[in-house]
This record gives C-alpha cells, sequence and structure tokens, in this order.
C-alpha cells in the first residue's frame, strides 16, 4: 500500500466523518417531512462562523487550555446554532405545512440565500480563520513517503464518532427518540395518539442544526479557513452522502458521509483536485440514476 | 386467448418485502360484463387493482388484457428487472431494454384499460372540461407546431375532443359544471367525473375502485344506471370494488370474492350470496344486516 | 395560535410578551453573528447593531401580533387553512384587456431604442434577457411544477456556445441561435430522462449539482474554456455586415453599405430588436401551449402524477419535453447575453443566478406571463439603477421568495384558467 493512499484514506475518513454530521439533517427532516432542507448547508456555515467568534472571545478572556476551549466553544456552537435550526424552521417551513408540494422547497432556497447575505453583510465577504488548536501529529514511515495523522483529525474522528454515538442512543432509547421514530412512519397517526408533531418536528430541526453545528468546529478545526459561501459546496456533499446511505436511515447517513469523504479523498489523491467537486456532484446523479434508495433505504412504493 | 374473455388473470402473486399481498389469484373477466371484486378489508381487492392497472408490478403470474383486436402483457410493459437470459438474446434485450426506458402504467391504459381511484385524484385546479381533455390525450392532435401555428387540423381536432369531452359530460350530468374547477364539485359530482374522465380514455374495459363509496341511496341508484349504460350502450366491460352489497348484487353479472390474497369463490351473483365460506368470510350470516 | 379568539378584541398583553420573546430569540441568533465581527483571530464589538435588528425584531413581532388579532388578520390566518383558493375559470367569451395594451407596447418598444441612450438601451437589453429566462423557467417551474436549481447551466451552455462555436468552428450570431437552442434542449434531455422518473425533489438537488458541475468543469478546463479569464465573443452581424466603425479583412460595415451615419450603439440596437422579437415569439408560444395538449398534459401532472399515468400520459416524456424546452429558452438567452457582453466567463453563471431566475419566476409567476415580464424588469433593472442598494440585493430575493411562498404558494400557478363555450345535445 503506498503512502498517498493511506494518507487519502485517513483524510477522507476525517471529512467523511463530517459529511455524515452534516448528512444527518438533511436525512432526519426527509425522513419527518419529506422534504430536502436547502438551507441546512448554510446552518452549518452558520456554526464556522461561530465556533470562529467563541474561540476569539474565549481567547480574548484569555482562556487557553485546548480542553476548556473546545467544550466551550461546542457548547456555545451548538446551543446558538440549535436555535438557528428552530428558527428557520418556525419561520420558512411551518407556515407551510398544508401547502403546494413546491412552496417548501422554493422558501428553503429562500432561506438559504438570506442567511448566505446575512452573514456576508454582517461578517464581511473575506475569508475568516482560526488558529490551530492542537498542534503535532503521529508520523509513519511507508516505503520513501510517510503518513501522517495529526492530533486535530484523531480528535475530529473521535468527537464525530461521539455525537453519532449519541444521536443514536437518544433516537433509539429515549422518549423523544421515539416521539421521532413515530412521527417519521405516520405523522397523522402519531398526532392523533397525543404525540405534538409540530413540536417534534421543531425537535428534529434543532438536533440536525445541532450535529452540522458540531461539524461546523469540527471543519472548521482541520482547515482553519472559511468563509460566507462555505455551507453551499458542503451541504450538496452532505446532501449526496444522505442519498448514498439511503435517504431517511440514519447509520446510512453515517455511512454515506464515510464512504463519500474516502472516495472523494482517494479521487483527488489519484485522479485531479480541481474536478473532485464535479467528481462528487457525477456521484449523486449516478446514485440518484441507479439506485435512488440508496445503500441501506428502503425502495419506494407508491401509495395509489 | 378466446375472444370473449377480455382480461385473464393467472396465478397472480404480490409480495411486499416480506408481506404477501397476495398469493394466488386466478380470474377471467368476460367482454361485456360487469364483474365485481369483493372481500373485507385487507382481502387484496385493491392490490389486485393496482396489479391490473399497472400501477404495482407483480411479482408472479401473468395478466393478459385483451383489447383493441390485441393482446397485451401487462407485467411485461410495465420493465420487468434483467434476467440472465436476455444477455444472449439480443432482440429479448431490446424488448427488455425498451420497456425499461419507455414502458410504465401509461400503456396498459393505451391498451384499452381505464380505472377510477378509491381517493378520488382529478385534476383539482383545472377545469372540469380541461380534465375531460387530458384524459383524451392520446386522441388529439398533439404535433406542436399545429398547436403553435394553430392549423384548422389541429382546432377540429380539439373541436373533436371538446365535443368528446362534452358528450361524457351529459352522460354523468355535468354539462352546467363544464366551467367550474373540478376541486369545487360535490363529492357525488367528482365520483361522477372521475368516470367521465376514465371514459375519455376511450377504453375496452374500465376498473371502478369503490365507485359508490360516500354516495347517497339516489347518487348510488343513478351511478348503477350509468354503470349498466355503459355495458349496454358503450360496449364496456366493467370491474369494481364495491362495499356496498345491495349495488354489487343488482348490477353484477359475476363476481369474485377475495380473503386473505386468494380468491374463495367466484360465480353469479346468486350463488355467491349462498356459497358457505363467502358467508363464513364476508358476508355474515344475515344479509340484511349489512349496510 | 387561534387562541387569541377570545372575548376582548386585542389582547395587548399578548403581543407584548410575544414581542419580548421574539426580543430574546433575536438576542440569541443575532447577537452573536451581527455583534462581534472577527477581525483576524481577534473581533469587534458592534453592539449597536445588534440592538437595532432587535428592536426592529421586537416591533415587528408586535404589529404582527397585534395585526392578526384584528378580523382581518384573522382572515389571514383563516387563509392558510383552505386549499385550492385563487383560481377561477373564465368565462368562455372572455377577452383580456392585454390586447388593447399589448399592441401600443409592442410599439413603443420597437420605437423605443432610437430614442435611448447607450446605457438605458444596455439595461433594457439586461432586462430582456432576463425576461426570457424567467419565462423559460416559468414553463418549467410554474406550469410542470418541476423545481430546477440549475437553469442557469442552459443559460451557460448558450452562452460558451457561441464563444467556443466562434473559436473552433467559426460560427457566427445567426448559426450558433438555433444550434445553442437545440444544444442546450439535448443536454437537458440527457439530464432529465433519468431523473424526472424519480421523486420530484431529487430533480431540485440533480440540477443544482448539474448547475455546479458545468460551472466547474468551465472554470477549470483551462485549454478549452480558458477557464477563469474566459474568452471573447464574436459581434453579432447583419447579413454579413459588421456593426464597427471598420470592418475586418476589408469588408463594408453596416453603416456604409447603408449610407447613414456611424452611431456605437448599432450593435446594441440590432442586439435588441433581435432579443424582442425572440420575446415575443416566446411569448406567444408560451401563450399557445397552455392552450395546447402538451400544456395541459404538464399542469395536469404538476397536479397528480398518478392519475395521468392511469390516462396514458408517458409522465417522464411529459416532464422531458417541459425541461427541454425550458432549456432551450435559457440556450437562447445565453447566445444574447454573450453578444452582448462581448465575452464570458464562468462568474457569470454561479447559484446566485439560477436563483435570481428563480425569484423572477416566483414573484411575477401570479398566474400570468405578464407578471413574469414585469418581475424579470423590477428584479434586475431596478438593482442596476439603484446601485448602492446592490449590497442587500440577495438579501431581499431571499427574504421575497420565503413571504411569496408563506403569503401566496399559490403565486405560481396559472390563476385563470380559459372557459368553454358549453355543447348542448351531443349525447343522444
Amino acid at each position: 500500500m503506498d503512502g498517498i493512499f493511506l494518507q487519502q484514506m485517513i483524510n477522507g475518513l476525517t471529512l467523511g466523518a463530517v459529511y455524515g454530521l452534516i448528512a444527518i439533517g438533511y436525512t432526519m427532516v426527509y425522513g419527518i417531512i419529506g422534504m430536502i432542507n436547502f438551507a441546512h448547508g448554510e446552518v452549518y456555515m452558520i456554526s464556522a462562523y461561530l465556533a470562529a467568534i467563541s474561540l476569539a472571545v474565549l481567547a480574548y478572556f484569555g482562556l487557553e487550555s485546548f480542553p476548556l476551549l473546545i467544550l466551550g466553544t461546542l457548547l456555545f456552537t451548538i446551543c446558538i446554532t440549535g436555535v438557528y435550526g428552530w428558527v428557520i424552521e418556525r419561520v420558512a417551513y411551518k407556515p407551510l405545512r398544508n401547502s403546494t408540494r413546491l412552496a417548501p422547497l422554493i422558501s428553503a432556497i429562500g432561506m438559504s440565500l438570506v442567511l448566505q447575505n446575512y452573514v456576508q453583510i454582517s461578517q464581511g465577504a473575506r475569508q475568516q480563520g482560526v488558529p490551530t488548536l492542537l498542534e503535532g501529529a503521529f508520523k509513519l514511515n511507508i516505503g520513501e513517503g510517510f503518513v501522517q495523522l495529526t492530533y486535530t483529525k484523531v480528535f475530529i474522528l473521535i468527537a464525530a464518532f461521539v455525537g453519532m454515538a449519541l444521536l443514536t442512543y437518544v433516537i433509539q432509547y429515549t422518549k423523544l427518540g421515539r416521539m421521532c421514530r413515530a412521527t417519521q412512519q405516520d405523522r397523522k397517526m402519531a398526532s392523533i395518539l397525543g404525540i405534538n408533531t409540530d413540536r417534534v418536528i421543531s425537535y428534529v430541526f434543532v438536533i440536525g442544526a445541532a450535529m452540522a453545528a458540531l461539524a461546523g468546529v469540527l471543519i472548521t478545526m482541520n482547515y482553519g479557513t472559511f468563509d460566507f459561501y462555505a455551507g453551499f459546496i458542503i451541504g450538496i456533499k452532505a446532501f449526496t452522502a444522505a442519498v448514498l446511505g439511503g435517504i431517511g436511515s440514519l447509520p446510512g447517513a453515517m455511512l454515506g458521509g464515510l464512504i463519500l469523504g474516502v472516495a472523494e479523498a482517494q479521487f483527488s489523491g489519484m485522479v485531479n483536485t480541481d474536478y473532485k467537486d464535479v467528481f462528487s456532484f457525477s456521484l449523486l446523479v449516478l446514485i440518484l440514476i441507479f439506485r435512488p434508495q440508496g445503500l441501506l433505504g428502503r425502495p419506494h412504493v407508491a401509495k395509489v | 386467448m378466446s375472444e370473449a374473455i377480455v382480461l385473464s388473470v393467472d396465478r397472480l402473486a404480490m409480495h411486499f418485502g416480506g408481506i404477501k399481498a397476495l398469493n394466488d389469484v386466478s380470474l377471467t373477466i368476460k367482454r361485456n360484463s360487469i364483474s365485481a371484486l369483493i372481500g373485507p378489508n385487507g382481502a387484496g381487492k385493491t392490490t389486485v387493482f393496482n396489479c391490473l392497472t399497472g400501477f404495482y408490478s407483480a411479482t408472479g403470474g401473468s395478466i393478459k388484457l385483451n383489447a383493441r383486436g390485441r393482446t397485451t402483457d401487462v407485467i411485461k410493459v410495465l420493465g420487468e428487472p434483467f434476467e440472465p437470459g436476455d444477455f444472449i438474446s439480443p432482440a429479448k434485450f431490446c424488448s427488455r431494454l425498451y420497456y425499461k426506458m419507455f414502458g410504465g402504467t401509461h400503456l396498459v391504459n393505451r391498451a384499452g384499460l381505464a380505472r377510477t381511484f378509491q381517493n378520488i385524484r382529478l385534476f383539482k385546479e383545472m377545469s372540469v372540461v380541461e380534465n375531460l381533455l387530458v384524459a383524451q390525450h392520446m386522441w388529439i392532435n398533439r404535433n406542436l407546431l399545429a398547436g403553435v401555428f394553430n392549423t384548422p387540423g389541429f382546432r377540429k381536432a380539439e373541436s373533436q375532443a371538446l365535443d368528446h369531452a362534452f358528450y361524457w359530460l351529459e352522460v354523468v350530468d355535468l354539462v352546467d359544471c363544464a366551467n367550474r374547477l373540478a376541486g369545487e364539485l360535490s363529492y357525488g359530482q367528482q365520483r361522477r367525473l372521475e368516470i367521465a374522465r376514465a371514459m375519455c380514455t376511450r377504453p375496452q374495459i374500465i376498473c371502478l375502485d369503490e365507485p359508490a363509496a360516500g354516495l347517497n341511496p339516489q347518487e348510488t341508484e343513478a351511478l348503477s344506471r350509468i354503470i349498466r349504460l355503459l355495458r349496454d350502450d358503450h360496449d364496456q366491460t366493467v370491474l369494481l370494488i364495491e362495499h356496498d352489497m345491495g349495488m354489487v348484487m343488482s348490477i353484477s353479472d359475476h363476481i369474485v370474492v377475495l380473503d386473505h390474497g386468494l380468491v374463495i369463490a367466484q360465480g353469479g351473483p346468486e350463488a355467491i350470496r349462498n356459497d358457505p365460506k363467502v358467508i363464513a368470510a364476508y358476508l355474515g350470516a344475515d344479509e340484511e344486516e349489512l349496510v | 395560535m387561534s387562541s387569541t379568539l377570545a372575548s376582548k378584541r386585542f389582547d395587548v398583553k399578548k403581543s407584548l410578551v410575544d414581542a419580548v420573546l421574539a426580543g430574546l430569540i433575536a438576542l440569541i441568533v443575532f447577537g452573536p453573528i451581527v455583534g462581534v465581527v472577527l477581525d483576524g483571530y481577534a473581533f469587534n464589538l458592534q453592539p449597536d447593531r445588534v440592538a437595532a435588528m432587535i428592536g426592529a425584531v421586537m416591533l415587528g413581532r408586535f404589529v404582527l401580533s397585534l395585526f392578526l388579532q384584528t378580523p382581518r388578520g384573522l382572515a389571514i390566518l383563516a387563509g392558510f387553512e383552505t386549499v385550492g383558493s385563487g383560481v377561477h375559470v373564465r368565462d368562455p367569451g372572455y377577452q383580456s384587456h392585454l390586447r388593447w395594451v399589448l399592441p401600443l407596447l409592442v410599439v413603443v418598444a420597437l420605437v423605443f431604442p432610437f430614442f435611448a441612450s447607450k446605457y438605458l438601451l444596455t439595461v433594457v437589453i439586461l432586462g430582456l434577457i432576463y425576461v426570457l429566462l424567467g419565462l423559460g423557467l416559468n414553463i418549467v417551474v410554474g406550469l410542470a411544477g418541476l423545481l430546477d436549481l440549475g437553469y442557469v447551466a442552459f443559460y451557460a451552455i448558450g452562452a460558451y456556445g457561441l464563444a467556443l462555436g466562434y473559436e473552433h468552428l467559426g460560427l457566427g450570431f445567426w448559426s450558433v441561435l438555433p444550434l445553442a437552442a437545440l444544444a442546450a434542449a439535448l443536454a437537458g434531455g440527457l439530464l432529465g430522462f433519468p431523473v424526472l422518473r424519480m421523486h420530484g425533489d431529487y430533480l431540485a438537488i440533480v440540477t443544482l449539482g448539474f448547475g455546479e458541475i458545468i460551472r466547474l468543469v468551465l472554470n477549470n478546463w483551462l485549454a478549452f474554456t480558458g477557464g477563469p479569464n474566459g474568452m471573447s465573443v464574436p459581434a453579432p452581424t447583419f447579413l454579413g455586415l459588421e456593426f464597427s466603425r471598420r470592418a475586418k479583412d476589408g469588408g463594408v460595415p453596416f453603416h456604409e453599405f447603408f449610407g447613414i451615419d456611424y452611431n456605437a450603439n448599432f450593435k446594441f440596437l440590432f442586439i435588441y430588436l433581435v432579443l424582442l422579437l425572440v420575446v415575443l415569439l416566446v411569448l406567444y408560444v408560451k401563450n399557445r401551449l397552455t392552450r395546447m395538449p402538451v400544456g395541459r398534459a404538464w399542469e395536469a401532472l404538476r397536479e397528480d402524477e398518478i392519475a395521468c399515468r392511469a390516462m396514458g400520459l408517458n409522465h417522464v416524456l411529459v416532464k422531458l419535453s417541459a425541461f427541454m424546452i425550458g432549456a432551450s429558452t435559457a440556450g437562447l438567452a445565453g447566445v444574447f447575453f454573450a453578444s452582448y457582453q462581448g465575452f464570458v466567463n464562468p462568474a457569470s453563471f454561479t447559484f446566485f443566478e439560477s436563483a435570481l431566475i428563480l425569484a423572477i419566476v416566483v414573484l411575477g409567476g401570479m398566474g400570468s406571463t405578464v407578471g413574469v415580464v414585469l418581475a424579470a424588469f423590477v428584479l434586475t433593472v431596478a438593482p442596476e439603477l439603484l446601485r448602492s442598494f446592490a449590497e442587500y440585493r440577495v438579501l431581499l430575493f431571499g427574504v421575497l421568495m420565503v413571504l411569496m411562498m408563506i403569503w401566496r404558494p399559490r403565486g405560481l400557478i396559472r390563476v385563470s384558467r380559459n372557459g368553454v363555450q358549453p355543447r348542448q345535445g351531443v349525447a343522444p
């Protein structure tokens, strides 16, 4: 096995774990109200800004230990991004619950434009960045080259894994998770049984936003830079991951994220970096054509 | 296949994942007859309908539709998955590929079978006449250039389509509603409009999914009259799912009883009324108690 | 929400509580992003902006809350519950007032460029290009109900078709015009055929991805498309006569051939007139389409796909026809855009452009083609005239799209349908 392959494998897995976290937001919302939340990528973008702001503020107050910094940033970012998720649902989607099929999609596009431009106006169009928080890396010599696994990447993998495990626990074993699953199966029946489905839908948006926030903090740590346009491309890619894994399925979103991340990293390692986005988008088109139900999803049977 | 048989279903099976909705359903429908499909809820009546009309691709068995002077294999035109044999014979491969690309439910309708839906599916925000014109899509001048330049041929075809539409509106007594939105009509009117729309596709067999559901006795009576008219004056074969036993017994020539995905009895109304298996599974001891 | 139906007409306390809650949420949401502006790894505080925004949100929520307690507000709230309102069928003998206005407008449009300044002419040309784009997308989104978010890709195919056709094949404006429409339609067909048989929402994301693919390829394929620097586009000619002061290769320029004085506006005048003809043609075709079988089939598919399949309509091909006709219109617009601008580069074909065209359709699609034409001018010409306002343009489009969907979700649908003279006595 050569070094580049292994290095790209590591890069791909880290990136894929993060795609998986964002894909959860798409897949949960799609599962519960059958709508593609186009504004989800922008939620991720906002969380990246929030993470940078939180780091800057904490550093201003002289906080320097990594665990405290990252804990504070995660807490702050996840909470505020969760509120964003709630507000977006309340403003742009909830009034459209019984509207035409196209209305929520268009409203989501509008919301996405609003968020992008709002951040651009308030924070300026220039690229933003955060300092490297964790220095150092494991190094491994292979043949002529070496493979490098930075501590940041290790942290990202662990954090993403913990986030997913936590979410799986919430969905599988708590009352909230049960309500979510019931609403996903049959919204009308769930509301007849006394579940406040509107509230469940709000929770789903908050959970999705929180996962995107985790992803936002992690990606910001890894790459260090971002701008107001960052949500667009990552949003489509995370959606690709959700479709790849089977939209509506939580494990599918995580699996799809990992596969997409690795495939994309290997493509840029072996073929061409310029066309890695083209590769991901083409993958999306091909999956939708040949296996629209994804890897773990169920085929769609139209009700007549 | 004999000319007298318009639809023959042989050993039809339909499985959804692990659930076996239909196990072994065989039935034949005679031309120019009224047949009814009855059975308790969950017996698989609507699944049979959806298989016949091409909305579900059946798991096994065969459905042969003998209308418009040719025999159509309903399962084949929906586009089956490829089989190993296809990769040896190019002709089979091409036909399979063709139906996979261009096949589908619409070919069943074009073969001469029309249907209505249990929960009404009209084009609610289009006018009543437009609903009927859409149904005649295959029968009018679809040439883009003719339409854009509004040629005499195009106008003539449109006018004929309108004649046809108003003909059926008159049959179902909706001429006064011609310029209203389909969604504004009353429930009974919508049911009748759906039948008219199905008839506008000029089928030879029409499948009605619970046409009398939610109608009052007068409306049911009018519906029975329309169904008889379809058979007697328009050479139609009618197949219907219905729970209103009074109506079923009075208009049907042939009744098929379904239970748990199996045909448990078929025959004329008298025979079915007295069949012990049917009484046990569906009709109950005393027919008068039925609603 | 409807718990405000109390005996009292105005529950000011409730409105106040609503306003305070909204203010709190606004503080959480806007506080960090608006109030703390990143500056390198440090930050600047801007509390005044946050205060202003929170104030605006609280005031807005308070007024909205009060308004929703008035009878009119209650009526609007109730209006959300009902579906299918607002569409009506015209009387059979109905004739639009537009038949008087339209010829007048056409005459004005034909005479206008001879008196306009070059700047005004270019602005109006841009407006007309967006009219063309809006009309095309209106067929796809408004009539067929397909959300195409990569519409700009077909626009790019038209524009780059002209640049590449000139560079590699020596084709000019006139030969590319039909070819670009054809190429865009073909691309739409290739993309649409596999995708259109699937669940409707996937189309939106696939077209979004397709639009990005086209833009990225244009951006990265330096040898073929010139990459981010773009390509130059030949000026259009009239029967082989050029509009420049001196013709290349010893030809005769337009003004010398006809013996008139040279005018730098000639090129734009020419583009304007051809564009106007194409727009009028597309308007006419679109008007006809709604009365043709295929137009009816599009709308029927939008209403109920399953019923359409039961009527013998091949839903894939019918949708594909709408998708391809829409794409070819964008291809046409692209050719005009390229000749108008004189060069093309990938920056003109970003997702924002697709969103702008969608905003035109959403705002203008209030049931009529006229709406699209007006919206195209409002959304493209107004920002051109109000430069200082440009920063907020995208924000406004976004807000507009959300609000339109909340208040007029059916704005996309044709609200007045053609009536038909009833025919009696066709049945026995």
